[in-house]
Order: structure tokens, then C-alpha cells, then sequence
């Protein structure tokens, strides 16, 4: 629990391996970085005292610890990437079709595993709490990692001294002794300097050292995972982040989901366009295609905002905001929201007409109505004094135990229950009329309806879209590069000299690429006299 | 020199806690907002958000503020909806006595079309306030996803509970007592 005093002088913290000043090896500290008598130096953060390695006795310093381990961040992400992976098997929650119980889904599709799979949660893996929590986890142990070794590192590589102990240098990876009384030594100084070195003196010892930023990477690049992961987190929060789905008929003037009810929109026109096939640039690749090929999906709309005095469900005071059209990847962009051309639906009913005839004589015609399926009357009166009373309207139906039912609210395959007046008849007939389907309820009706004609409208599927996170995403994204270039292209190198009675010694270290710093310690030695040092560790091999 | 060591300690130990604790509520924070973000609804114990809806079949407005003092019960449905169709026997059991003890049940229509509405309410002999939200703002409000959805307000006028999916004749029953006033 002391600070160590190295014989050199230097007070050391508690924990160091190596001496900050001159190098040389603390003795009951070796374990920590496994060094031994036999082998070259560990020099892993320049044997700089790690905090966690040492100091370790609240509740707190246990859990500091924890996530400050290596090793438990490895496995954290070892154990998220499984994770993900096993969550890309079957399609995630929101990607199987909509209206379906994803708890019988998964056990009908994918049976006795995709059972399994559904009550561990994979289904929805990557906003579930525990997936979420892994991926906090490693966020934590970046931010504890980096503060343990970033400032230990940086301590140790301002206080370090040229003066290095004995050992320092002979347990060094690449090391050279030369016996020669002529060395150079402004020669090489010169030479070191030449390759951009620095170059430090202490009573005659040597330190060069080049590129100690190249060091600072890996920090670097955690404080970009950083704002990267805090960016993501804002997602959550609407001010910064919404995402959103509106499908909009033709003519109709809706809400904007997610803007608070504070933005509508209506939809003017869907156009969907095709590529010509009459044109002979495109023929070729349309016949290869077998069917018509989408150009441009386009909506036109007009965005209105509601002045601010009304409550939601009031009949709103609408202002226009702007009239824009929406293309692929071409939004309608207003205040801070934009609206993005997502999907379609084309065709889908908007008025349906009709004309009362004989039953047996389908050229007959007594009259004809339209029924506007978005708001139909209930009566019909005709000029010719037909009267026609709409019983019933189903928009898309289907029969359900031999009863007709409406599976949703959108006239996709509208169907009536009609009750025919004829001029002067107080008693009605009835028939059930849909597409492909023209039913006499009693069997006994004299007259029939036909369906005349039909106008159909489109439908439009905007994403809603508030993004105030990308910005942040792509500063943490370019840190992240910026450190990783700063740690990869560049390296830490560093020379040393030590002067002895009939010669010199010299070391040097670098945190990659050995050959490269062997190379510019030949060419700092040429015309020195100084031996070339050899590279310890391929001996050792 | 040793009283320098133990107060580099005490600082230490104070900067680890507060590093660890902003990133836990950091953590805590995001975990919870993606909890409330798939259920998609308006959180429990919040103030229900006012608005202003037609009665249908008629000209008059229901505004929610002015039921202060009532619990209410908002249920979100729809013709084309089976288990909401359901449900509304159970609701039409229980609002004549209900209604006497101070709690309304308002029925949020998201029907597109007056006459599938009004033959539903014919055949049902629906007798409490059915209200039309045909440009969906009160549906987006409340954030609703599927349907029945139905909310229950105390008559301080906060959101007591939100029940998915189709009720029970006990379970209606228990709900409203909840909100039923003193």
C-alpha cells in the first residue's frame, strides 16, 4: 500500500511494474504483468500501474474492476454477437405479417423451436431489456477500460527519463551490445533525427522517440464508440428522434402520427408511373422483367398545421403549411419533420353506381345511383320514384358462419344490403350485392341492381421521419475512424543508448512492427560503429 | 504524504461512483424507454390527455375535462373488430348502474362510415355515448395499437389503467368499480 522509490530515485505508485523514470523492474510487482527472470519485459502500457490490477476494496472499486478487465469485455461482446446472431434465424417480431399473434406464428410456422425462440424473447432481441443491458454493459466497460489505462499510460510515457536500468534494456525485445570505443554518437543523433526522431539526452543516455500520439488511438476510437452509443440512446427521447407511419387516401385529410396531432396532411394524388414499353431503350429489359417496372412513386399533398386553440377531435383550424409532392427518397420536408414516400396501395374503391333493372332483362333501366363508399347515404330516392335504402354496408367483406362481416373499415371489397322501393310499394326487396355476388334474399324479387361503374382511388404510405441523432452518430462514427487511422498507420517507436565504458548498449521497442524499427535502427547506425541489435524474442523462438 | 495518498483515494473513489452512476441511469433510462416504447401506450398514472369528440348521430360534443369528477371509461373499438363487438354487451349490462354511481363510459368509434356505425348501434340498442374520431387524432393521442383498447380514468382524471385486448364481464365490472367516485 506504498509508493515505491526505485533505486534510480523515482517514486513510483502503487501497482507499477516497471519504474516510471528509468524502467527498471519492481520486484514484488512482476506477477502483475507475468513477468519472469528468464523472459524479455512484458511491455504492455509500459508497465504502468493499472488501478484495477492493484486497488480493489469498496463495493464500488469491485464493480470498477469488474468492467475494467479485458477479458470481460471480450466476452461481453462474444456473448452479444452469439446473441445477434441467433436473433437473425427467424425473422424478428416486427417483419412477420401484421395482425398476427406472434405467439401462435412462431409455434405454427417454425414449430417446437420457433416456440422456443418466442418465450426467450428473440423475436423482439434487439430492443429487449436484456439485450440492451449487454450492450450497456459494453459501453460501461469501454468508458472504465479506457479511464483505467489511457491515464496510467499517459503518466508513465511523460515521466519516463532517458536513463534506463540495466535490466530495462537487456530484457528489451530488440538489443545490441557493441564493444568499440569510436561510435559516433552525433553521427547517429543526426541520423535518429533525420528519420524525425526526437531525441533526449540525460548525462549522456539516449531516448528516441517518435509518434507517442499513434498510442492515444484505441481512446480515440472508444470516445467515438461513446458518442455513437449516446447518440442511439437519444433515440429514445421524441425531441430528438421520431419514426413514424401514415397511410393516406386520396382526397382525405388525416393526422400526421407523431407529430403530436399537430400536423396534417392531405393527400391531393398518388401517381405511380411506369417505364414506356414502347420505348426501345427499356423494351428489352421490360420483356426480361415480364411485367411493368415502377419509374417514380410520387404523392401529392398539402401539410396544414392546426392553430394552436383547438383540442384534439375538434374540428380542426387548419393553416396550410406548404404544398409539396413526396418522391422516392425525395421527402416533403417541414419544420423539423419530413415524410418519405414508403408504400402504396393502388385501387382500392371510392364509388360504386348502379342502376335498378328487370330481373330477367339486364337492358332494362329504371335509374341509377352513386354511392360514395368513404360516406354512403342511407336513401337513395331515384327520379323515375324508385326508392333504394342501403340496410347495411359491409367495406370488405367476407362471410363468416354464412353471415356477411367487415374485416376492416377500408372499401377494398365493398358489399350492400339494399331494400328496393318500387314507385308506390310499401313493402321492400331485398338482395345482398357485392363484387361477384348479386343475391335475391327471398327469391321472389322482380327487379335486380347491377353495378354500372366504379371509380377507385389510391392510397399512400408515408414514414414519418424526426432525426436529430444523425449528426451526433456520425461525430462519434468519424472519432471512431479518426482513431483507429491514428492507431493503425502510425507507431509508437523508441530507441535507447546507454553509454558504457568501452561502448554503447541500445534498445528499442515499438508497439508494431518490429521489422520497420529494426530498419531505421540500421540506417541510424550506418557509418556509427555501432553493431546492429538483434531481435531477442525470434532468438528466444 | 499520507494523508496526499488517502485523499487521492477518497477522490478516486468518489469519481468511480459518479462515473458508474451516470452510466447505470443512463442504462436505466434507456431500458425503460424501450419498454414504453413497445407497448406504445400512454403511461399508467398519467394525466389523460383532454380532447373534444362528436356524439354520434348527433350534434353534441363530449369534451373530456368537462367529466371531471366522473370516473370514465374510454374504450377504443370498431365495427370490423370481433372481440370488440364482444364486449359491448358487457359494457351495455353495466352503464345504467355505472352511470347512476358517477362513471361514463365513452366509446371511441374508428369506424370510416356513419351507416356501418349507426346499424351496429341499432342492433346492439347501444345506449351510451358512442364518439366518432374519423381523422384518427384521438386514436394517435392516446397512442393506441390494436384494438379493443380500452382506458380507464379516475375521476381526478388520471389513467388508471390500460387494458389490451378483449374484457371479461368480471374483469369490466372490477375495473369500473376502481374508477367509480366515492
Amino acid at each position: 500500500m506504498k509508493r515505491i522509490t526505485c533505486e534510480c530515485g523515482h517514486e513510483n505508485p502503487e501497482g507499477a511494474v516497471l519504474c516510471e523514470a528509468c524502467g527498471k523492474p519492481i520486484e514484488e510487482n512482476q506477477h502483475i504483468d507475468g513477468n519472469d527472470d528468464q523472459k524479455l519485459l512484458n511491455m504492455r502500457y509500459d508497465g504502468s500501474a493499472r488501478r484495477s490490477k492493484t486497488y480493489n476494496r469498496t463495493f464500488v472499486d469491485k464493480v470498477w474492476n469488474f468492467f475494467s478487465s479485458v477479458k470481460v469485455g471480450v466476452w461481453l461482446i462474444v456473448i452479444t454477437v452469439i446473441a445477434s446472431a441467433v436473433g437473425t434465424i427467424l425473422p424478428q417480431e416486427m417483419y412477420i405479417p401484421p395482425n398476427e399473434d406472434p405467439a401462435v406464428h412462431y409455434r405454427d410456422q417454425y414449430g417446437l423451436f420457433g416456440q422456443i425462440y418466442y418465450q426467450l424473447g428473440f423475436h423482439n432481441l434487439f430492443s429487449s431489456w436484456w439485450y440492451m443491458i449487454l450492450i450497456a454493459m459494453i459501453g460501461i466497460s469501454i468508458v472504465v477500460a479506457s479511464i483505467d489505462r489511457f491515464f496510467p499510460l499517459y503518466k508513465v510515457l511523460k515521466k519516463q527519463k532517458p536513463k534506463r536500468h540495466e535490466t530495462f534494456m537487456k530484457k528489451q525485445r530488440v538489443f545490441g551490445k557493441t564493444e568499440d570505443e569510436s561510435v559516433d554518437l552525433e553521427l547517429f543523433k543526426k541520423n535518429l533525427r533525420k528519420q524525425r526522431f526526437k531525441v533526449y539526452e540525460q548525462d549522456g543516455h539516449l531516448l528516441a522517440e517518435k509518434n507517442r500520439f499513434a498510442r492515444w488511438g484505441p481512446y480515440v476510437n472508444h470516445i467515438g464508440l461513446i458518442v455513437f452509443l449516446l447518440g442511439s440512446l437519444l433515440r429514445f427521447i421524441p425531441a430528438f428522434y421520431i419514426d413514424d407511419f401514415v397511410w393516406v387516401r386520396e382526397g382525405e385529410t388525416k393526422v400526421i402520427s407523431g407529430t403530436d396531432g399537430e400536423y396534417f396532411i392531405e393527400n391531393k394524388d398518388f401517381i405511380l408511373e411506369t417505364y414506356d414499353e414502347s420505348d426501345e431503350r427499356f423494351q428489352q429489359a421490360l420483356l426480361n422483367q415480364g411485367g411493368p417496372v415502377p419509374k417514380n412513386f410520387q404523392t401529392d399533398a398539402v401539410i396544414y398545421k392546426r392553430s394552436e386553440s383547438s383540442l384534439p377531435g375538434q374540428e380542426p383550424e387548419l393553416e396550410i403549411v406548404k404544398e409539396a409532392s413526396a418522391k422516392m427518397n425525395k421527402p416533403i420536408k417541414f419544420d423539423e419533420y419530413a415524410l418519405y414516400q414508403a408504400s402504396y396501395q393502388l385501387n382500392e374503391f371510392s364509388e360504386m353506381t348502379f342502376k335498378v333493372h328487370d330481373k330477367d332483362d339486364e337492358d332494362t333501366n329504371y335509374g341509377e345511383f352513386t354511392v360514395d363508399l368513404s360516406e354512403p347515404e342511407t336513401v337513395y330516392e331515384l327520379e323515375s320514384g324508385y326508392r333504394i335504402e342501403i340496410q347495411n354496408y359491409f367495406p370488405e367483406y367476407e362471410f363468416s358462419n354464412g353471415e356477411p362481416v367487415s374485416v376492416s373499415r377500408f372499401p377494398k371489397n365493398p358489399a350492400f344490403v339494399f331494400q328496393l322501393y318500387p314507385p308506390g310499394e310499401s313493402e321492400p326487396e331485398t338482395s345482398f350485392l357485392g363484387i361477384g355476388a348479386n343475391i335475391d334474399a327471398s327469391g321472389e324479387n322482380e327487379y335486380k341492381l347491377g353495378l354500372v361503374n366504379f371509380d377507385v382511388r389510391d392510397v399512400t404510405g408515408l414514414t414519418v421521419k424526426k432525426d436529430y441523432t444523425l449528426p451526433i452518430i456520425a461525430i462519434g462514427g468519424a472519432i471512431f475512424m479518426i482513431g483507429v487511422i491514428q492507431g493503425m498507420y502510425w507507431n509508437h517507436r523508441r530507441i535507447w543508448l546507454q553509454p558504457k565504458e568501452n561502448g554503447v548498449w541500445i534498445a528499442g521497442h515499438t508497439n508494431k512492427n518490429w521489422f520497420a524499427l529494426r530498419r531505421e535502427i540500421g540506417k541510424a547506425i550506418e557509418g556509427t560503429n555501432i553493431q546492429e541489435p538483434v531481435d531477442q524474442y525470434e532468438m528466444e523462438k | 504524504m499520507k494523508e496526499k495518498t488517502l485523499n487521492k483515494k477518497r477522490k478516486r473513489l468518489i469519481f468511480r461512483t459518479a462515473m458508474l452512476a451516470v452510466m447505470i441511469g443512463l442504462v436505466i433510462f434507456a431500458v425503460f424507454s424501450s419498454l414504453n416504447n413497445d407497448d406504445a401506450v400512454i403511461a399508467e398514472g398519467e394525466k389523460a390527455p383532454d380532447f373534444v369528440l362528436k356524439k354520434f348521430g348527433t350534434d353534441e360534443s363530449i369534451t373530456l375535462s368537462d367529466l371531471e369528477g366522473k370516473g370514465v371509461m374510454l374504450n377504443f373499438w370498431a365495427t370490423y373488430c370481433e372481440p370488440c363487438k364482444d364486449e359491448m354487451p358487457y359494457m351495455e349490462q353495466l352503464y345504467p348502474e355505472y352511470k347512476e354511481r358517477g362513471v361514463e363510459i365513452l366509446a371511441v368509434n374508428l369506424d370510416s362510415t356513419n351507416i356501418v356505425v349507426e346499424k351496429f348501434m341499432q342492433q346492439y340498442g347501444i345506449t351510451f355515448p358512442v364518439l366518432q374520431d374519423k381523422r384518427g387524432e384521438v386514436m394517435d393521442l392516446y397512442k393506441i395499437g390494436p384494438i379493443p383498447s380500452t382506458l380507464f380514468i379516475s375521476p381526478e382524471g388520471e389513467i388508471v389503467e390500460q387494458v389490451t385486448g378483449e374484457l371479461t364481464l368480471s374483469k369490466l365490472e372490477g375495473y369500473l368499480e376502481q374508477i367509480a367516485p366515492e
